[in-house]
């Protein structure tokens, strides 16, 4: 005969480990859990308040220069080595976990206009106000050895600005021309000048490695090709733009920093418009840095705080700001999408998190899915007012506050002079201008 | 320079004519031409008529001279050489120039001798007219520009090519960054050991001998045809290839178990259902296949013919076992007793049924077989004759158990049938209604009877056979006649299947049993309606045996109701049976309600439409329904919600009407104070009209009361206007409506619904993206055979390569 009885599977109910979590049947039948969206919005409402309570940014500062940083680059292979130059002429080399200056270098007299990185890491390029480009060693000098430089090319105008090719021999610089040179050779393999006397900038195209971008002091934007011997073209702005950077992603994006108090992000194939206008800064934006995910970038500006914007985004999703921080002259994005270095005037090197609330160290598996779950509410209820007031709601320095309040009052009365204007006037002879229309001047063939 | 170009120019071109003929010919050309020109003469060949030139030339110059004029021109040496032309032409001096006419005239005299100098000629006339001059250069400035423009268009273009890549990353759902990361795994020996070379004589030698079996040196680890195949295959293919794997062998292995777990279930009513499940789909698949495969359906005929033959021959489902008579003895009591005993039956039908098919195919042979073997015919053919000369002589057209296969249900809910109750010994017929898919009790009185009556038949038959015959003779001819007439109406009714087994009887035993028929039906309606009551009343003593629990007065109340309605309709029943048609009319309970549930409760309960069963099951629903009410009222004792939300629906309807303001002030224009009530047309005056309201939304809505007015405490948290992305509201609150958390989704789902959009690796560069990225991304998700392809290509091209590379070695 046979006995059935009632049996159930240990695996069911028993857990593995003690460390592991009871498992909990659940039924997930609706009308047992009722009131499904006051409840997750409930949870987005606590979880956009937590956001803001933990939203602690800054993680430090590297103090040692004698004077304002002037640049600033990532190492190409090491995520904890920041360089940095002075505008006394100094390079300092940075150990970022330990925050500590670990080498010195009295590269230049005068300032440092440019640093760059060799791709493969073993060396760095500067160039400064005495017209020379020096190659340096990544390493110290070992004991008993003078701190020299690799390489000097001494050349026959002052240097603003240099840039290396993401994977070949050839660096570019930009001074009264911009100028590619071999890494073997003390001239330029080409110069390119476009009937402009001065550039601040140049930047390689990380992704079409061929391709660069540079800015000139007759308020253009020129974009060349290493292989041609002449210049692509030129779009000329209402105002001078300071530097610019390739989206590290998206081939034919970059955006410009603009003195006119605004970021530009065009599409290189079509130079008239800009393809979105970044707008929240309150004074001239002097440097520019995508994040390597190549979704967002950061903006250091002279009105001393460091913004974040979306990519596509008309204004900045996070401000950054210190009281003692001066005006920010260069930022950096670091190349694990985690962190954001900014110099500024006061000498200090600043170190702040790329997401504000981020909580930074290892996370468990139940911290990261909640993460995971917080960030997808807060995303679902974006647009209820009550959540997007606390999202949004960000301190400022009270001179920003005013400054930002003036100019868009400014703003406005434009806006209502311009259609006054249009109002009493011939219907066709005022032409009605889009915000991306404005800025472009004239682009050049 | 200049002048030394268009002096070549000229001479290439009577050359290049001349190249065509054939050296010989070019030759006596020029011996031909050169005598023949007078005007020009090589200083080379005629000396003295050059020297006679040179002193006239001499002359005229020391006449110019004599002006003082022409002093540019002095006398100059000039070389011979210099001169001297093959073509015999001759540019007099330094400063002179070779015309075109010169050549022409030359060629001219040529053309005299040689035809094909013509074509030149015309070139060089053609050439002499034309005056236009090269255009000069583009500026500097317009040629870089240009310049530019070409290098846009190619460097704009060559960026172009990553618009794809960037469309993809902008809509994908995740990116994990670093892109294209490699995992980590055991790195190989050769990367780990780069400057390892061999030094003893040892390990020379022992390179050697690997060298010759060609065993891969620096990289033990991994042979050629693994090299390969790592080079042929991509890491995200061989994920695709392992996933599909894991998928087939998933799959596989749900097949198997699920196959094992229908092994194992014991239950019969499973397996049944299933054999039935799958005949009905052979049926299905059977006639698609007559109509497409003829060959193959006739082989299933076959086998299906085979089958029945073995099914007739055998007695196995026709509950004559010693199983079957245990049962029917439990059948009286035991409903699973009775409705195994049915499937057996139903069974056997099922199996002896001659498929139509069949019939229009193989009809002779089956009538052969059938022929042969009358006592097989009689023996399961006995029931369905009978219940249609039973049918035939109540003057009924169809007959249902003769097409048991699909129709069987249908047929007995939409035809009254004749049931012959047989007890153990006499036959005695009562005709009652089967009632539209009626009472389960009659029915199974009815089958009970039915095997009874099989069984009776059998031996009715055998014994009856003499007198029958007998009785055949008497009567035949009016039995011929009653038989004819049935089945003639019956072949109209019946389909083709009853036709044809009609056909197969033999006249005799149709006339035999056509007779019996008779006998018994008169007798039928003899007894008919006595019997009825009594087939009534035997039912109802099966009710009350069965399941009816009285509880409460009311239900006791109800039961007599039911009976009371029940008896007379199934004498009502009976009778009409007994008669012509069925009409069964609907049991009507009538059930005191003290609270109405539609008022009480704000859901709609359902409804669920059940066939008439059997009305012990019915009082169960009762039961429960009456606890419910029990339970409902017993909740509400106290208080009369009903009555309560009425009253306040009132009172909002009330505070929401605009009400008529009165402005008459006491005293204003007459006396005023207590006691004195103001005047009836000053209040008319001054009393200001409410407007008319407007109709509330809930006014056709009992059970609601709707609020209009807005609530500012819940503003806060709506949205009021529509945000960007979305397009209509509809869309928007869909994204809403839907939860992410755990508490309502399973684990798996909740993971998706909350994947970020894009991962980071902590402590991991990202690079910038770069062409061999999107290469070997864009190659991967193509083609999936590739891998298997490229492998045999690999290897192919390596066992070609191969020996080359050795034969190299050798040589050195």
């Amino acid at each position: 005969m046979k006995v059935k009885v009632l049996s159930r599977n240990p695996d069911d109910y028993v857990r593995e480990t003690t460390r592991d979590i009871h498992r909990v049947p659940r039924n997930y039948d609706p009308t047992l859990h009722p009131f499904e969206v006051p409840r997750e919005y409930t949870r987005a409402l606590n979880a956009t308040k937590l956001e803001r309570v933990f939203a602690k940014p800054f993680v430090g500062s590297l103090d040692g220069h004698r004077d304002g940083i002037n640049c600033m680059a990532k190492h190409s292979k090491s995520l904890s080595i920041l360089l940095s130059g002075a505008c006394d002429g100094e390079v300092k080399l940075w150990n970022l976990p330990k925050r500590e200056c670990f080498r010195t270098v009295q590269a230049h007299e005068g300032f440092v206009r440019g640093i760059v990185t060799r791709f493969c890491g073993t060396s760095f390029f500067t160039v400064g106000d005495d017209k020379t480009i020096k190659q340096w060693k990544m390493e110290p000098p070992g004991y008993g050895e003078q701190e020299e430089p690799l390489n000097t090319i001494l050349g026959k105008a002052v240097f603003t600005g240099i840039d290396h090719h993401q994977s070949g021999e050839t660096f570019a610089t930009c001074g009264q021309t911009v100028d590619i040179w071999d890494e073997q050779r003390t001239s330029p393999i080409r110069s390119f000048s476009w009937g402009v006397d001065s550039f601040s900038c140049v930047r390689y195209n990380p992704v079409e490695t061929e391709l660069l971008a540079s800015c000139a002091s007759d308020r253009s934007v020129v974009l060349y090709d290493m292989r041609e011997a002449t210049p692509l073209k030129k779009v000329i702005m209402k105002l001078r733009s300071n530097t610019l950077c390739w989206n590290p992603m998206e081939a034919y994006y970059f955006t410009s920093s603009n003195e006119d108090y605004n970021l530009y992000t065009y599409d290189m194939r079509y130079l008239d418009n800009p393809v979105t206008v970044h707008m929240d800064h309150v004074s001239a934006v002097l440097d520019v840095d995508y994040s390597p995910t190549g979704r967002e970038f950061v903006s250091a500006s002279f009105d001393k705080s460091v913004r974040i914007f979306p990519k596509d985004g008309g204004h900045s999703r996070e401000v950054y700001h210190t009281k003692r921080m001066q005006h920010v002259i260069c930022v950096r994005w670091s190349a694990d999408n985690k962190y954001i270095l900014s110099g500024s005037d006061e000498m200090n090197i600043r170190m702040w998190k790329a997401n504000a609330s981020e909580k930074l160290g290892v996370l468990t598996p139940r911290e990261k899915t909640t993460r995971d779950y917080n960030q997808k509410l807060r995303e679902k209820f974006q647009h209820h007012p009550h959540i997007r007031r606390i999202a949004r709601h960000r301190h400022l320095p009270h001179d920003i506050y005013k400054q930002r309040r003036e100019q868009r009052e400014m703003k406005d009365a434009r806006r209502r002079k311009e259609l006054n204007v249009r109002k009493h006037s011939k219907p066709g002879s005022v032409p009605v201008e889009t915000e991306k229309e404005k800025h472009v001047v004239t682009v050049v063939e | 320079m200049v002048k030394d170009k268009k002096k070549s120019v000229k001479f290439d071109l009577p050359s290049k004519t001349t190249t065509s003929r054939t050296m010989d010919e070019e030759l006596e050309s020029d011996e031909d031409f050169l005598p023949d020109n007078e005007n020009i003469i090589s200083a080379s060949e005629d000396e003295d008529a050059s020297g006679d030139e040179r002193k006239h030339t001499k002359l005229l110059e020391a006449i110019s001279s004599l002006g003082g004029k022409r002093r540019k021109k002095l006398a100059e040496r000039s070389e011979a050489s210099l001169q001297v032309s093959e073509f015999a032409v001759n540019a007099e001096g330094a400063g002179e120039k070779v015309v075109l006419s010169d050549l022409l005239s030359s060629a001219t005299e040529a053309s005299r001798t040689d035809g094909s100098l013509t074509k030149t000629q015309k070139q060089l006339k053609n050439l002499e007219k034309r005056h236009a001059t090269l255009e000069l250069p583009l500026s500097h400035q317009q040629t870089e520009k240009i310049q530019r423009e070409a290098a846009f268009q190619k460097a704009s273009k060559e960026v172009s090519r990553w618009e794809s890549t960037i469309i993809l990353q902008q809509r994908a759902e995740q990116l994990v960054f670093p892109l294209n990361q490699q995992p980590n795994r055991p790195r190989r020996m050769e990367q780990v050991v780069t400057s390892w070379k061999t030094q003893t004589p040892l390990e020379q030698e022992v390179f050697a001998v690997l060298h010759a079996h060609r065993q891969p040196t620096l990289d033990p680890v991994l042979t050629p045809v693994e090299e390969a195949q790592l080079q042929a295959m991509s890491l995200e293919e061989a994920q695709l290839r392992r996933a599909e794997l894991q998928k087939a062998r998933a799959l596989q292995s749900y097949y198997e178990s699920k196959a094992k777990r229908e092994r194992k279930i014991k239950s019969k009513k499973y397996h049944k259902v299933q054999q039935k499940a799958k005949r009905k789909a052979f049926l299905k698949q059977f006639e698609e296949m007559c109509k497409s495969d003829p060959e193959r359906a006739m082989e299933e005929l076959q086998k299906m013919e085979k089958n029945r033959i073995e099914e007739r021959m055998s007695l196995k489902h026709q509950n004559s076992g010693k199983w079957a008579k245990s049962k029917a003895i439990m059948a009286k009591y035991d409903l699973g007793a009775r409705q195994d005993m049915q499937e057996q039956l139903e069974l056997n039908r099922q199996l002896t049924h001659k498929p139509l098919p069949s019939a229009e195919l193989h009809g002779d042979s089956d009538h052969d077989d059938d022929n042969n073997d009358p006592t097989l015919t009689n023996d399961d053919q006995t029931l369905p004759d009978i219940a249609n000369d039973a049918s035939a002589n109540q003057k009924e057209g169809a007959n249902p158990w003769m097409k048991m296969t699909a129709v069987m249900p249908t047929a007995m809910e939409a035809e009254p049938k004749s049931i012959v109750v047989t007890t153990d010994s006499e036959p005695t017929e009562v005709a009652a209604s089967g009632g539209g898919g009626g009472d389960a009790e009659t029915e199974e009185e009815r089958l009970l009877g039915e095997f009874a009556r099989r069984r009776q038949l059998r031996k009715t038959n055998e014994e009856e056979e003499e007198e029958a015959d007998e009785e055949a003779r008497q009567k035949d001819e009016e039995s011929s006649q009653a038989a004819g007439g049935p089945s003639i109406s019956f072949t109209i009714a019946e389909t083709s299947e009853e036709e044809e087994e009609e056909d197969q009887m033999d006249e005799a035993a149709a006339s035999e049993l056509n007779a019996l028929f008779g006998r018994l039906a008169k007798q039928g309606q003899q007894d008919a309606a006595p019997l009825a009551t009594v087939g009534v009343a035997s039912m109802d003593t099966l009710l009350d045996e069965d399941t009816t629990r009285v509880r409460t007065l009311e239900e006791a109340e109800l039961l007599t109701e039911t009976h009371s309605d029940t008896a007379p309709m199934v004498e009502s029943e009976a009778a009409a049976a007994s008669g012509h048609g069925n009409k069964h009319a609907p049991k009507v309970k009538r059930r005191q309600k003290i609270i109405d549930l539609e008022q009480v409760l704000t859901k709609q309960a359902k409804s669920i439409r059940v066939p008439m069963t059997a009305p012990a099951v019915e009082d169960a629903e009762d039961e429960a329904l009456d606890e419910q009410t029990d339970v409902i009222r017993e909740a509400f004792a106290g208080d009369d919600v009903v009555l309560d939300f009425l009253k306040e629906k009132r009172k909002q309807e009330e505070a929401s009407k605009p009400k008529d303001v009165d402005l008459t002030l006491p005293g204003w224009g007459q006396w005023g104070g207590l006691g004195v009530p103001v005047k009836k047309h000053k209040r008319r005056r001054f009393l200001k009209k409410a407007p008319p309201s407007v109709p509330r939304k809930d006014r056709k809505l009992p059970a609601v009361i709707i609020s209009e007015k807005r609530d500012s405490s819940v503003a806060t948290h709506q949205v009021s206007q529509l945000p960007f992305p979305f397009e209509n509201p509809a869309q928007f609150e869909r994204s809403i409506r839907s939860p992410l958390g755990s508490t309502w989704n399973p684990e798996l789902a909740v993971r998706k619904l909350t994947a970020p959009r894009i991962v980071t690796k902590a402590g991991a560069i990202i690079q910038p993206l770069s062409k061999d990225d999107v290469m070997s991304s864009k190659k991967t998700p193509g083609k999936r055979g590739a891998p298997d392809l490229l492998l045999g290509n690999v290897e192919q091209g390596k066992a070609g390569h191969r020996p080359t590379a050795k034969r190299k070695k050798h040589k050195k």
